[in-house]
């Protein structure tokens, strides 16, 4: 009995960083990930009976975190969210590799992306999750799921192309690493 | 030009969608996200779920105690 307790909270240990990152890309701001996050962790736990061991944990809980995001934002009315969506804060840890100002107009395209263009593009692209795992945490066909990454994709290149063709070609970013790390 | 050796690439998702290790979104989406998974845990967070798992340990201690 208590081992099951253990390994369920190890399990959940687990997917905390991942489950956190999705939240910031969700909300936007740390404070409010952070508060999504403990919420999801409640509702969770008070849910474990309906989780069945060995089955995909990480799936259950980004989908018990995006339904109670969305929750309450219907709850408090769309206007409260004061952020436009993504990692538009300042992260305590700079994303390596890039320079800053990459980064900085990289986070702005996707944060002008409509929301399930973008939580489809995180799912599958960063959270690492299949088609089909993603789109049933969003509750949607695999084909909706598939043709939202796929606008997604391409409306960031689009927007990425726009800001500056000319610092990074395709092949730009595996050479990039020892060129230009001065931003930090 | 495209990587197929899918299993050295833990954070790999599907073969052409154009996601993957050599894909300049790609690599930015998975920086970012990469960056937020760094910063750690935050306390708050840990304490939570050990209160949770000692609240829940207890309680079935003592529902066993009672039962028999």
């Amino acid at each position: 009995m208590g081992t099951e307790t253990t390994s369920f909270k190890r399990e959940m240990l687990s997917t905390l960083p991942s489950l956190r990152a999705f939240a910031v890309s969700l909300t936007g701001k740390h404070d409010k990930a952070d508060d999504l996050v403990q919420d999801t962790v409640m509702k969770a736990w008070a849910k474990q009976s309906s989780f069945e061991m060995g089955t995909n944990i990480k799936a259950w809980l980004f989908t018990i975190l995006r339904n109670e995001f969305y929750s309450q934002m219907r709850k408090r009315g769309r206007e409260v969210q004061d952020s436009d969506g993504a990692f538009t804060e300042r992260l305590s840890v700079h994303p390596s590799q890039y320079g800053s100002m990459d980064m900085e107009d990289f986070k702005k395209a996707l944060s002008q992306l409509p929301d399930d263009q973008r939580e489809a593009i995180i799912l599958i692209g960063a959270s690492g999750f299949s088609y089909e795992e993603a789109a049933e945490i969003c509750d949607c066909a695999v084909g909706t799921m598939k043709s939202r990454v796929s606008r997604a994709r391409s409306r960031l290149q689009d927007m990425l192309k726009v800001s500056g063709e000319s610092d990074y070609g395709p092949d730009a970013v595996s050479t990039q690493v020892t060129t230009s790390n001065h931003s930090f | 030009m495209k990587d197929n050796n899918l299993n050295d690439q833990p954070m790999r998702s599907q073969p052409d969608d154009g996601l993957g290790p050599t894909s300049d979104i790609g690599s930015r989406l998975r920086a970012l996200y990469g960056a937020v998974q760094e910063e750690g845990v935050p306390d708050q967070l840990l304490d939570l779920l050990e209160k949770l798992d000692n609240a829940e340990r207890l309680h079935s201690e003592r529902s066993q105690q009672r039962g028999e």
